[in-house]
């Protein structure tokens, strides 16, 4: 009984096989979309608690005292520089250039890298100061909100790496573009949240 | 040509993405020169940012994430738009219920 199901499954597995390749990648493409959308839900939660907490400060200091826009505004281009270096990365791939494509890759890294060391190098000056994420319900919020946006990017550079590495050794087949076109999403994706985190985080928050 | 169709769906053209760049510096720049010079009041400020990063958002769909309502994309769209629906929802509730709940207990 079990055997003539299995059967059937892998005649039809078999079946399908043939324009499964195609079929399957923009599937993944799309189940990914989904989840970017749920991991949306996740970061409006948190957009939510930081909206509800940032005025409870504690009697220390308030957004105003402690953010420096220079250094965001410095974040935020690095961010944007590497949308766009990330976008010439997808058209060299698609054009099946692969030197193109993986120093686009590095040039979106290290953009990316940037971001990350200037957010490092400001929660790093900031606990320095005795102004961490437990000196506050602001601060707990603020690390929260702008640590898990930093968290989602050092994903996206290690998923980069990866990704580079594959590319390498197997060139640009057909799995290694759907996961290139996953990541692509990805990236532009916490671009968008940036939006929102230096919108109501820094600029409101430095008014 | 439904594969042609799909192909620029799915990683777009240099012309679009210094489009999109180039609207996103724009975008970015005003609300950061408004805020870093004090040009202006507070109450102008605020809306214009908010105003301006609802506007970089869908630069960047469009542009970046090649969000449309063609056959291949729509489905993408559409699931973006009812997550914003919830998103909305969950946001701008919770802020309400709180600071409500704030102001009535003062």
């Amino acid at each position: 009984m079990s055997t003539t199901h299995m059967n059937t499954h892998d005649a039809h597995e078999a079946g399908a096989h043939h324009d499964e390749h195609h079929d399957t990648g923009g599937n993944t493409v799309f189940g990914f979309w989904l989840y970017l959308m749920t991991d949306c839900l996740l970061f409006a939660s948190v957009f939510a608690t930081y909206a509800v907490l940032f005025m409870n400060t504690a009697g220390g200091v308030s957004g105003k005292d402690i953010f420096d826009l220079e250094l965001i505004l410095a974040g935020t281009a690095a961010l944007l520089v590497s949308s766009i270096t990330f976008g010439f990365a997808m058209i060299c791939a698609h054009n099946k250039n692969r030197s193109g494509t993986l120093m686009w890759l590095l040039a979106t890294f290290i953009f990316g890298g940037v971001f990350i060391a200037l957010e490092i190098y400001e929660f790093q000056h900031l606990i320095h100061n005795g102004n961490g994420p437990q000196a506050s319900a602001f601060l707990s919020a603020f690390f929260s909100l702008v640590g898990l946006h930093g968290l989602h990017v050092t994903a996206g550079l290690i998923w980069m790496v990866i990704l580079a590495v594959e590319i390498m050794m197997t060139g640009l087949t057909g799995r290694s573009l759907t996961r290139l076109a996953c990541l692509s999403l990805f990236w532009h994706f916490l671009d968008i949240i940036w939006i929102c985190v230096f919108t109501v985080v820094y600029l409101m928050g430095a008014i | 040509m439904s594969d042609h169709s799909s192909e620029a769906h799915s990683h777009g053209s240099v012309k679009s993405y210094l489009v999109g760049f180039i609207w996103s510096v724009i975008l970015t720049g005003i609300p950061f020169w408004m805020v870093m010079t004090e040009a202006f009041d507070k109450g102008p400020t605020y809306i214009t940012i908010v105003l301006l990063a609802i506007v970089q958002i869908f630069v960047h769909l469009k542009y970046f994430l090649h969000l449309d309502f063609s056959e291949q994309g729509k489905l993408d769209t559409y699931s973006f738009i009812f997550s914003a629906v919830i998103i909305v929802m969950v946001v701008a509730l919770s802020v309400w219920i709180i600071y409500a709940s704030n102001a009535m207990m003062m």
